[in-house]
């Protein structure tokens, strides 16, 4: 059974989303990193730069694949998860507590288009 | 036993090979231009230095640690891992044909483009296709040069929405990944519970934007898709094409045609279907066949019979162009033609009868120890689970696959399709026989005992090769790619 | 009945048909239906035996005509050891599977981390993969890998002194998609850089080159990378590699990505196929490079393995698990190019080089002398030179008298652009492997011919 948290969003693309005042964490799901299996390398998007709704933003690695990860909601990178670069399979342990990227300037509506935490269980299940 | 690497056994000095003098007239210095120090090359690069009999030890003890069909078994699903016949090796090695340019006269060629002409003829008769190209070098490559296809003839056609490809959830991973390369969208298909096509989610995603549907047929479960006249009347009637990927035509070459299913184009795996020897990954060859329909489009130069002898023809103005810097693995055309020469019509038709033949033997062998999910009735292939000696012992897989190694066979495919859980695919082709495929389900069935009282020993296995399971995330973290 | 590499008797049938718990093998394909079951089989020719097939294919081969090949373009008549067909013929290298079973696989993939290593060296960059399927796609990959590599991009800059067929293969591959090729003309038979600022702007993802190029003439990079580095664009080489016994590297002119075909290393003509492409690139690509590589690393005992390694991207994270793509590249031709190396060494890709430069240098001069052909530029070249002739008439004479003599003497550039323009530019290659005496008897016949 995937773990799912229930404050945050979600995408269709098994991102997460947690926001906290004028910032958005963006991270991947327990069914994503269990998909992938043990991570081994993420690489991360520049600072400064606005991503679109769904626009490739950045690679997680397992052994087996390389996955590019869809930006879910349109926005300016503020901040990369740095700790990643040294051990990426902090992911593994705990995808909840390891963003991704942080993002500011987002788009409230993209945000608001999200799945909530019983939508995406519906999805999860529909797969 | 280890091999050293042979940059590691190199001492300055040695030589393996001696070329004959520079034998030019003693005043042609003044002819020669020594190269501007700008353009020079600075640094020299290291590389062996070795004797001939080092090179020869090595590469030879190196073959003693690999396993070819030539060894043994190799039952891997979807590979069609058949008997690569040493009468193609030999005329594949002529003189005749290696030292050809590929850029001489047309008129110095002609048995050269014989062999290609009259190969593609017979593989349009074999698959029901009006014509095709030799060019592409692989499978995948001969799914892009497919799609591509396609895509250029909705854009001639004033229908470039049409952007999107249906592919089973089933398919292999090149099918999407070579729709993406050109541009297309990914639409998954799902499968039903008897492992088929959707029909209902199928006609539910065809609409104007659909582009082609992608098939295997037998799917990947080994299952032929009995609604295929059914899907074929469906993608049709929305004005898409049906798209064909030959890697399992071993269950039904000679016995029916892909044409005569409705699809428009396919690609061939030469090495697989066709006995030509994937060599450690390849070179193989991808060979796409196709109707009127997509005729124009095919890659050019085009081979034509005139009065005066086989010509390359230019002028197809919606050729999509070249895929390939010349007209495609020669030798590995060439290899095929010899085989479709000896086999003919009759052994054509015998080899996917006895593929079919094999695989179902196996399967009602095994049936009883292993679930097979889709039934144990398939065509060249079916795949098993190893869902409940995973469960109940901690077996899986990739452990049964692993052990299978020590047995001295190749394993199956592992995980593949997903749709089985803990899948293990197995393909024995027509060329093993009933021995051979009796002491490797003996074998299989013997592991599934071991899991029982020793599942420790699975779970490590293989315990017989030079090294045992090697640390893939390493690999990755630490990449170490050359000496 | 016995069929070919089929080993079942009527007896195995009986035994297989009774435990599958069906009457006949027709039953086995009731679920094809009538109206695709063929009633006896497709239309080709009936089998041969071993005997049969090669009287036919002696025949055919008969009409294959041998010559010297002056010729070039892309594949080449280099001198190759004995030990490359030897131990390419090996029957476990050439009847195995790609290696993705490591454990019995260990000599196919360390003979490829050899390759991978090779192929660094003589580039000077820093990772290279496990082979692809020719040059001409090794430059299409290394387009996609720009693209890839740069937000935005989506062009890709081309010399028009590509071989003209690479530039085909690159023109196919942007078809259909919005990938762009925009060409950069030539001057005097060189790619013209001059003015390569202005064409950099935020959607262009790289520049691709190639030397010797199209008509065998060494270009000069300089400062080029620079330029690209500066505009956040990549640069990419595409070489023959024996080339780079005596040319700069790729490294050297500070590129990003190298490319091309290793057909000159230890493949036969073999009209045309199989070849080999490679791809190196530098380290921070690492993660970006197409195809299969091969990685060392540990068992779970500590010893040494090699295995597949750093998988190809996908394009999202899908529902099932991840399986290998792309299997087939060009491994055995591959091998055949490390067997090649491992047998030359250092010295003897220098030395090959080297000849390959005097012996098409002397023929050059030679040729250059005689009235009605000129040599078209003045320039360093390497081993392939193109020669212009003032008239068809005279080309034609020229060609046919050679050809009389048992030598294909070059080709014409028209047969690769299929332009009318290009019909008096003769292409002529010569390698190390053209003697003294071959080399006397073009000139001999070209003088006959030409005076």
């Amino acid at each position: 059974m995937s773990k799912i948290v229930e404050q945050l969003r979600y995408s269709k693309d098994h991102e997460w989303v947690r926001l906290e005042g004028e910032k958005a964490y963006v991270g991947i799901t327990d069914h994503a990193q269990h998909e992938l299996g043990e991570i081994v390398f993420v690489e991360l998007p520049p600072l400064g730069e606005r991503y679109g709704k769904g626009e490739e933003i950045s690679t997680v690695e397992s052994v087996k694949a390389a996955s590019a990860i869809l930006n879910p909601i349109e926005g300016v990178v503020a901040e990369a998860n740095e700790e990643l670069d040294g051990s990426p399979e902090l992911i593994n342990e705990d995808c909840y507590e390891h963003h991704l990227y942080v993002l500011q300037s987002f788009s409230k509506e993209d945000y608001e288009a999200l799945l909530d935490a019983k939508a995406y269980e519906a999805y999860l299940a529909s797969l | 036993m280890s091999e050293p690497l042979l940059i590691d056994l190199s001492k300055a000095g040695r030589k393996a090979y001696c070329f004959p003098p520079l034998d030019l007239p003693r005043g042609f210095d003044q002819a020669l231009p020594s190269l501007p120090e700008s353009l020079s090359r600075q640094k020299s690069a290291r590389l062996p230095e070795v004797a001939e009999l080092d090179v020869v030890r090595h590469f030879t003890r190196l073959s003693n640690m690999v396993h070819g069909v030539d060894n043994g078994m190799y039952p891997l699903g979807s590979c069609t891992m058949k008997y690569n016949p040493k009468l193609s090796e030999h005329i594949a090695g002529m003189s005749e044909f290696t030292q050809i340019h590929p850029l001489q006269d047309v008129s110095t060629s002609q048995g050269c483009l014989s062999v290609m002409y009259n190969l593609i003829e017979d593989l349009s008769s074999i698959t029901g296709m009006s014509w095709g190209t030799l060019q592409p070098c692989a499978g995948a490559h001969g799914e892009y040069t497919g799609l591509k296809m396609i895509r250029s003839y909705f854009v001639k056609n004033g229908q470039s929405q049409r952007t999107k490809v249906l592919i089973p959830i089933s398919a292999h991973g090149t099918n999407p990944a070579s729709a993406a390369v050109n541009g297309f969208d990914v639409v998954p298909i799902a499968s039903d519970e008897q492992g088929m096509v959707d029909l209902e989610d199928l006609a539910s995603k065809l609409d104007e934007t659909t582009a082609a549907l992608m098939l295997t047929n037998p799917n990947t479960l080994g299952l032929f898709e009995k609604h295929i006249l059914k899907i074929s009347a469906m993608v049709h009637a929305s004005g898409a094409l049906l798209y064909y990927d030959g890697a399992n035509l071993n269950a039904i070459m000679g016995m029916a045609t892909p044409g005569d299913m409705g699809f428009d184009v396919i690609h061939l795996n030469l090495h697989k279907t066709f006995s030509t020897p994937h060599g450690g990954g390849g070179p193989g060859s991808g060979p796409v066949m196709c109707n009127d329909t997509l005729r124009p489009f095919l890659p050019k130069p085009d081979i034509e019979l005139t009065d005066s002898g086989y010509v390359y023809r230019w002028d197809d103005e919606d050729s999509i162009g070249k895929v390939s810097m010349f007209w495609g693995n020669f030798l590995v055309l060439l290899r095929a033609y010899v085989y479709i020469l000896r086999m003919g019509s009759e052994g054509i038709r015998a080899a996917a009868r006895h593929a079919v033949l094999n695989a179902n033997y196996v399967a009602a062998r095994l049936a009883s120890t292993f679930p097979i999910p889709y039934g144990k009735r398939c065509m060249h292939e079916f795949v098993l689970s190893c869902a409940t000696l995973k469960e109940r012992y901690g077996v899986s897989a990739q452990d049964v696959a692993k052990a299978l190694i020590d047995e001295g066979y190749h394993p199956p495919t592992m995980y593949f399709p997903s749709l089985v859980g803990e899948a293990l695919m197995i393909e024995p082709t027509e060329s093993e026989s009933l021995e051979t495929l009796d002491r490797f389900v003996d074998t299989l069935l013997a592991i599934a005992e071991r899991a029982k009282t020793d599942s420790e020993s699975l779970r490590t296995a293989p315990h017989t090769t030079v090294v045992g399971r090697l640390d893939e995330v390493r690999a990755v973290k630490q990449p170490d790619l050359r000496y | 009945m016995v069929y070919p590499y089929i080993p079942h008797t009527d007896e195995d049938r009986k035994h297989m048909l009774k435990a599958i718990g069906v009457d006949s093998m027709d039953q086995l394909f009731d679920g094809l239906g009538e109206d695709l079951l063929l009633a006896d089989s497709v239309p080709i020719s009936h089998g041969r035996t071993e005997d049969e097939v090669q009287r036919m294919i002696d025949s055919i081969a008969l009409r294959n005509v041998r010559g010297i090949p002056f010729l070039g373009c892309g594949c080449y008549d280099h001198i190759i050891p004995a030990t490359v067909k030897a131990l390419s013929s090996l029957p476990s290298f050439v009847t195995a599977y790609t290696p993705y079973q490591a454990e019995m696989s260990q000599g196919l993939l360390q003979a490829i981390y050899e390759f991978q290593s090779m192929v660094c060296e003589i580039t000077g960059l820093d990772v290279a993969n496990a082979s692809l399927y020719d040059g001409a796609n090794a430059a299409a990959e290394a387009a996609s890998l720009m693209i890839g590599a740069k937000r935005k991009a989506t062009a890709v800059l081309v010399s028009e002194t590509l071989h003209p067929f690479t530039l085909q293969v690159l023109q196919t591959w942007a078809k259909g998609t919005d990938h762009e090729i925009r060409l950069v003309g030539e001057k005097d038979g060189v790619v013209d850089l001059s003015d390569l600022s202005s064409l950099l702007d935020e959607s262009c993802a790289g520049l691709i080159v190639q030397s010797p190029n199209r008509y065998g003439l060494l270009e000069d990079y300089t400062d080029v990378a620079s330029l690209l580095h500066e505009k956040g664009c990549l640069f990419a080489v595409s070489s023959d590699p024996l080339s780079l016994a005596i040319q700069k590297s790729p490294a050297e002119w500070d590129a990003d990505i190298a490319v091309g075909d290793t057909q000159s290393l230890g493949l036969s003509l073999a009209f045309g196929g199989p070849s080999c492409g490679y791809m190196a690139v530098k380290e921070a690509l690492l993660r970006k490079i197409p195809g299969r590589i091969v990685g060392a690393t540990v068992d779970n005992k500590g010893r040494k393995g090699y295995t597949l390694t750093l998988q190809a991207r996908e394009q999202h994270i899908k529902r099932e698990r991840a399986t290998s793509n792309v299997c087939s590249n060009q491994a055995l031709a591959a091998l055949m190019t490390t067997i090649h190396l491992s047998s030359l060494g250092w010295g003897g890709m220098v030395e090959a080089a080297n000849q390959s430069y005097a012996k098409s240098h002397y023929l050059a001069y030679h040729l250059a002398q005689l009235p009605g052909i000129t040599l078209i530029w003045d320039k360093p070249f390497w081993c392939e030179f193109p020669l212009v002739f003032s008239d068809a008439k005279r080309m034609r004479k020229f060609l046919q008298e050679l050809r009389n003599e048992g030598i294909f003497a070059g080709v014409r550039l028209s047969a690769l652009t299929r332009q009318a323009k290009d019909e008096l530019v003769l292409l002529v290659a010569v390698t190390e492997k053209r003697s003294r005496e071959e080399l006397e008897m073009y000139l001999a016949a070209a003088r006959r011919v030409m005076k």
